[in-house]
């Protein structure tokens, strides 16, 4: 095989070899939409996050408006600190609720905001003041049986 | 009578650590012959076209089982993922699936794999019988050494074809899992992507998954070279040098990958 046509299936082995990597990581790892993404900060205290991961989405009634950027704990008031990078195109009230839901039965723990009536917006660095936490499943089922428990029995006289 | 038994556990005992110290002199050996490697490339990159050649052999001719098994590969990651998740209800997650795993575990190991037995075992062959030939001692006595004019070359090809190779066996077994999940399935494409992109992450995920064939790429290339340079010069030392180089590249593949893996993804989530 003479070395033109030998450079040329290197060549081509290469570039799609590197075209493979590309694909990765702008369609598989959406490298541009992730990382730079414009919006502005938002702040919001919960008392339990749950399962809630850094990069979950934040939701509005249903569509994805941003991303929660990162998670910690405030040491002297002791309830988690969210902060969610939003999409520049969307603003919230001020009275807006932030609560923490789940997608699905055992699905993926996301932000959903709920806009409220105020005519005044959210800005960059704001705090949601209006939070729900998410729900524990433990919790829930201790109360359930709980409040089973300490109900007198069907069928009993009072 | 219990002297001849102490004899006899003595030998066995004598025969386990003379295993031992070869197996390590053999590592110690390897590693030499990767640094008088790495010593003599300048040499072999200043005629570029001999290392050009070996991608070729190396990789442009892995290509058809490369892009074929990658493609089954994902198909069936796609089949058998969509079996298990649609019973909790979120088949939606199979991207997620088939990506993490081709991007994470499959691609590397899978296409290191075949790598080392399609092309591992023909660097052995070729360089086994050159040297059954007499070819490199002739070499030698022309003055060229063997170690920039053959070896070198055929390690830096095996190096540069193994992680685009990998790469490409992760997007055939993407493009997989989509053929079956989307077209066959009939999963919402949007949901398909979208999930996969929100769950795989460049750096964590895909740039260790590449770090990761790098490595598989050097372990093979290097297995490949140093069995084929030192493989007694018969035809039965270069078919036993063939065999031994799948073999041993096989296992350290696997045993790099759980290495690698333990560092890489410990800490994640």
């Amino acid at each position: 095989m003479s070395r033109s046509t030998l450079d040329l299936w290197v060549g081509i082995f290469v570039t799609i070899g590197l075209g493979a990597i590309l694909f990765l990581a702008l369609k598989v790892g959406n490298l541009l939409t992730v990382g730079n993404t414009p919006g502005y900060r938002l702040e919001a205290n919960f008392d339990n996050i749950g399962g809630l991961k850094v990069r979950a989405p934040v939701k509005a009634a249903g569509v994805v408006v941003g991303r929660v950027e990162d998670i910690r704990l405030d040491p002297k008031m002791y309830v988690a600190v969210v902060n969610m990078r939003i999409d520049q195109a969307y603003t919230f009230s001020k009275d807006s609720i932030a609560a923490i839901n789940t997608s699905g039965l055992l699905g993926e723990q996301y932000v959903s905001v709920d806009s409220g009536g105020d005519t005044t917006m959210l800005k960059d660095g704001d705090r949601i003041a209006h939070t729900q936490s998410a729900v524990v499943i433990e919790k829930l089922i201790s109360q359930f049986l709980f409040d089973k428990a300490s109900a007198p029995p069907a069928g009993a006289k009072p | 009578m219990p002297a001849d038994a102490l004899g006899m556990v003595g030998n066995r005992i004598r025969a386990i650590g003379a295993s031992a110290i070869g197996a390590i002199a053999r590592l110690g050996h390897a590693s030499r012959f990767l640094i008088a490697i790495l010593v003599h490339s300048p040499g072999a990159f200043r005629r570029l076209h001999l290392t050009i050649r070996e991608i070729y052999f190396a990789g442009v001719l892995s290509l058809v089982i490369i892009l074929v098994s990658g493609l089954f590969v994902g198909m069936v990651l796609a089949l058998q993922g969509y079996d298990v998740l649609v019973r909790y209800g979120s088949a939606e997650s199979l991207g997620v699936l088939v990506a993490l795993s081709l991007v994470r575990e499959m691609g590397p190991v899978v296409a290191g794999l075949l790598f080392a037995s399609r092309a591992g075992s023909a660097i052995t062959a070729e360089i086994g019988l050159m040297k059954a030939t007499e070819q490199l001692s002739a070499m030698e006595m022309m003055a060229v050494d063997p170690l920039a004019r053959v070896v070198a070359p055929r390690f830096w090809g095996g190096v540069i074809s193994m992680p685009l190779v990998a790469a490409l066996f992760s997007t055939m077994g993407v493009y997989g899992g989509y053929l079956v999940g989307v077209r066959l399935i009939g999963i919402d494409a949007g949901s398909f992507w979208g999930q996969m992109q929100s769950a795989v992450d460049f750096r964590q995920d895909i740039v260790n998954g590449i770090i990761k064939s790098v490595v598989f790429g050097v372990a093979v290339s290097l297995i490949a070279v140093f069995e084929g340079y030192y493989s007694k010069p018969t035809a039965e030392g270069v078919s036993s040098a063939t065999t031994r180089t799948v073999v041993v590249s096989s296992l350290a593949i696997l045993a790099l990958d759980f290495v690698l893996t333990v560092f890489m993804f410990r800490g994640v989530r």
